[in-house]
C-alpha cells in the first residue's frame, strides 16, 4: 500500500515508535507531537521563566508577551474575530466544565440542555451533573441508523425552554463530520447558548468559529499535536458575557478584600493560578506550524488512508460502527470481544484504543460491550494500515 | 519458585516453551476453554469485578474447602489468564492465597504484559477484588 507521509518525518514520536516496533494508530486518544512543539518547549525553559502577568522585570515581561502572542495566534488559527474571547482551560473537558458551571446560574428548573446521542463523557457528564443539580431536563438527540445526527428532528425539538445546545463536531466513536450549522442556526434563533466540542475534529479541518457561528468553542492542545494539559475555549464576544466566575484565586481579581472581591473579565477573570504558559507558547507554534503546511495535501492524505481502512474491514466482513467519514472507524469482529482481538493486535504492536471510548450510553445503545477503533493523522503512512490489517489477520486467525 | 503445584509446573514449561507470541495465544485460549462455566444466575452485578472494561464475575465460595474462587469473563484471553491465576492458588489456604506473588507468577509464565495497571486488561482489578474478598471471609 504505498501512501507516504511527507510530514512523518517531522514527528520524532512516531518514528521513535516504528523503532519500538509499534504502530500508532490511536491519535483520537492522543497525537505525536512534531519537532517544532518539542523545540519550542525546550527553548521556553532554557531562556529562563517567569510568571505572566504579575511582575515588572523584564523576563515577566517576555513571558507576558509570548503567552499573549500565543492567545493571538491562537485566535488566528480559529478564525476568531477581534472581539472574541480565547479563554486558556486544562483541556476540551475543562472547557465543558466551565460552561456548564459559569452558565449555570442563567437555567430554570425544567429549562433544557440538548446533546447528541454520541457524546463524549465530557460533553455529557458536565451537563448531566448540571441538569440533575438544577432540575433541568437533559435532552438527547438521536442518531439515524448510520450514526449521524438527524438534524431535521434535532430542530424540531428546540423550544423557548432549549437553553445551551451542546453538541460534538466529530464523534470519538463513530468519526462522522456534518454540517452543524443550520441546527445552530435553529437554537440561536430558539435563544439557547451554543457549544460546540471541537476536541475530535479540530486537527482534521482547521476550525473556522466565524463560520460555525456558535458562542462556545473548546478544543485540547495534545490532540493537534500540541502538548498535554492545555485547551481552549473560544467565546464569543456576546456570550462571553454571560459566564460567571468560576474558579477563584491568584491573579484574576481586580479589587479584594476579606470579606468580598471583584473580579476580572474574561479571559483573565477565568484563568485563575499560574497558567501552562511554556505548553501554551509551544501550543501557538505548533499551531503556526501546522498552518504553514498544505492543509488541503494532508486532508487527501488523511482522506486516503481512512478509505483504505475502511475497504480492509470491509472485506474482512467487520462490523463498522455507523458509517465514517473522517479520521476514525470503530468496528468489531464478528463474534469475538474486542479485548482479545485487542490484546493479539498489541501482541503485534499495533496500538488501537478498545473498550467503550468514554461514550458508554452510545455504546450501550448500540448493544455493544466495546470496540476497537483504528484513528489516523497525519503522520500516518500505508505501511501503518499495512502492519495493522496483517496484525488483524493474523489474530483473526487465531481467534476464529 | 517454590510450592508450585506439579499442574502450575507443567503450566509453567508449557508457556516456556512457546518460541512465538501465537503459540502463547493459543495456548492461553486453550486454558481459557478449560475454565469451568459461571451459571448465569451468578453472573450478578453484585459479583460483577468493578475497574476492568471487560465484564469479569468473581466469586469466592465460602462453603469449599479448600477455599475456592470462582470467574468468568465474556473475553477468551482474560479467561485464559484468569485460568491460570486459579491454577496458582488453587489449595491455598487464605493466608497463602494472599502472599502469592503473582506478578513473579505471570513472569513465569511470561506473560507480565498483562499485568499492566490499564484499566483495559481486568487482570489487575480481579486481583484486587479478590483481595477483598479474602479479607471478608
Amino acid at each position: 500500500m504505498f501512501l507516504p507521509s511527507p510530514w512523518r518525518q517531522f514527528f520524532p514520536g512516531i518514528l521513535a515508535l516504528a523503532e519500538q516496533q509499534q504502530t500508532w494508530l490511536d491519535s483520537a486518544a492522543t497525537a505525536q507531537k512534531p519537532q517544532v512543539m518539542i523545540d519550542t518547549l525546550s527553548q521556553y525553559y532554557q531562556q529562563g521563566v517567569a510568571n505572566v502577568h504579575r511582575a515588572q522585570h523584564q523576563p515577566g515581561e517576555r513571558a507576558t508577551r509570548a503567552f499573549e502572542a500565543a492567545r493571538s495566534s491562537i485566535a488566528d488559527w480559529l478564525q476568531a474575530d477581534a472581539n472574541d474571547t480565547v479563554i486558556f482551560t486544562k483541556g476540551s473537558t475543562e472547557g465543558i466544565n466551565l460552561l456548564s458551571q459559569a452558565l449555570a446560574h442563567h437555567f430554570q428548573a425544567g429549562d433544557e440542555i440538548l446533546i447528541s446521542a454520541y457524546e463524549h463523557h465530557a460533553n455529557l457528564l458536565p451537563w448531566q451533573q448540571l441538569a440533575r443539580a438544577r432540575d433541568l431536563t437533559l435532552k438527547v438527540l438521536p442518531m439515524d441508523k448510520h450514526g449521524h445526527l438527524d438534524i431535521d428532528y434535532a430542530i424540531r425539538q428546540l423550544s423557548t425552554r432549549s437553553k445551551v445546545v451542546a453538541i460534538s463536531a466529530l464523534s470519538n466513536v463513530i468519526g462522522h463530520r456534518q454540517s452543524l450549522q443550520p441546527l445552530l442556526a435553529a437554537a440561536r434563533k430558539a435563544g439557547a447558548w451554543t457549544v460546540i466540542d471541537g476536541a475530535q475534529a479540530a486537527v482534521h479541518q482547521r476550525p473556522n468559529v466565524q463560520q460555525l457561528d456558535c458562542d462556545f468553542f473548546v478544543c485540547s492542545a495534545h490532540k493537534l499535536y500540541g502538548p498535554d494539559g492545555v485547551g481552549v475555549l473560544f467565546a464569543r464576544q456576546h456570550a462571553v458575557t454571560a459566564l460567571r466566575h468560576w474558579q477563584f484565586g491568584g491573579e484574576m481579581v481586580r479589587r479584594c478584600d476579606y470579606q468580598q472581591a471583584e473580579f476580572l473579565p474574561a479571559p483573565l477573570g477565568f484563568e485563575p493560578g499560574t497558567p501552562s504558559t511554556a505548553n501554551i507558547v509551544a501550543f501557538a507554534a505548533t499551531l503556526d506550524w501546522l498552518q504553514s503546511l498544505d492543509s488541503q495535501a494532508i486532508a487527501e492524505h488523511e482522506a486516503r488512508l481512512h478509505a483504505a481502512v475502511l475497504t480492509g474491514l470491509q472485506e474482512r466482513g467487520m462490523q463498522i460502527i455507523g458509517s465514517p467519514n473522517c479520521a476514525l472507524i470503530s468496528f468489531n469482529a464478528p463474534q469475538i470481544h474486542h479485548s482479545d482481538l485487542a490484546l493479539l493486535l498489541g501482541e503485534q504492536g499495533v496500538a488501537v484504543r478498545a473498550g467503550h471510548h468514554c461514550a458508554m450510553p452510545l455504546l450501550q445503545s448500540l448493544g455493544l460491550a466495546g470496540a476497537l477503533r483504528v484513528s489516523l493523522a497525519m503522520y500516518n503512512n500505508g505501511d501503518d494500515i499495512q502492519h495493522f490489517f496483517s496484525a488483524l489477520d493474523q489474530a483473526l486467525e487465531i481467534l476464529q | 519458585m517454590s510450592g508450585l503445584s506439579r499442574a502450575a509446573q507443567q503450566a509453567v514449561h508449557d508457556f516456556q516453551s512457546c518460541q512465538q507470541w501465537e503459540q502463547r495465544a493459543r495456548l492461553l485460549l486453550q486454558w481459557g476453554a478449560q475454565l469451568d462455566e459461571l451459571p448465569e444466575a451468578l453472573r450478578t452485578p453484585d459479583n460483577l469485578v468493578h475497574g476492568c472494561e471487560t465484564r469479569v464475575w468473581l466469586l469466592l465460595d465460602q462453603q469449599a474447602d479448600p477455599l475456592c474462587f470462582q470467574v468468568a469473563s465474556e473475553a477468551r484471553l482474560l479467561r485464559g489468564l484468569l485460568a491460570l491465576l486459579l491454577l496458582r492458588i488453587t489449595g491455598l489456604n487464605a493466608k497463602q492465597m494472599v502472599e502469592v506473588d503473582v506478578a513473579e507468577w505471570f513472569a513465569l509464565l511470561g506473560l507480565s504484559r498483562q499485568l499492566s495497571p490499564s484499566r483495559s486488561n481486568g487482570l489487575t482489578a480481579v486481583l484486587l477484588k479478590m483481595q477483598a474478598l479474602l479479607a471478608q471471609n
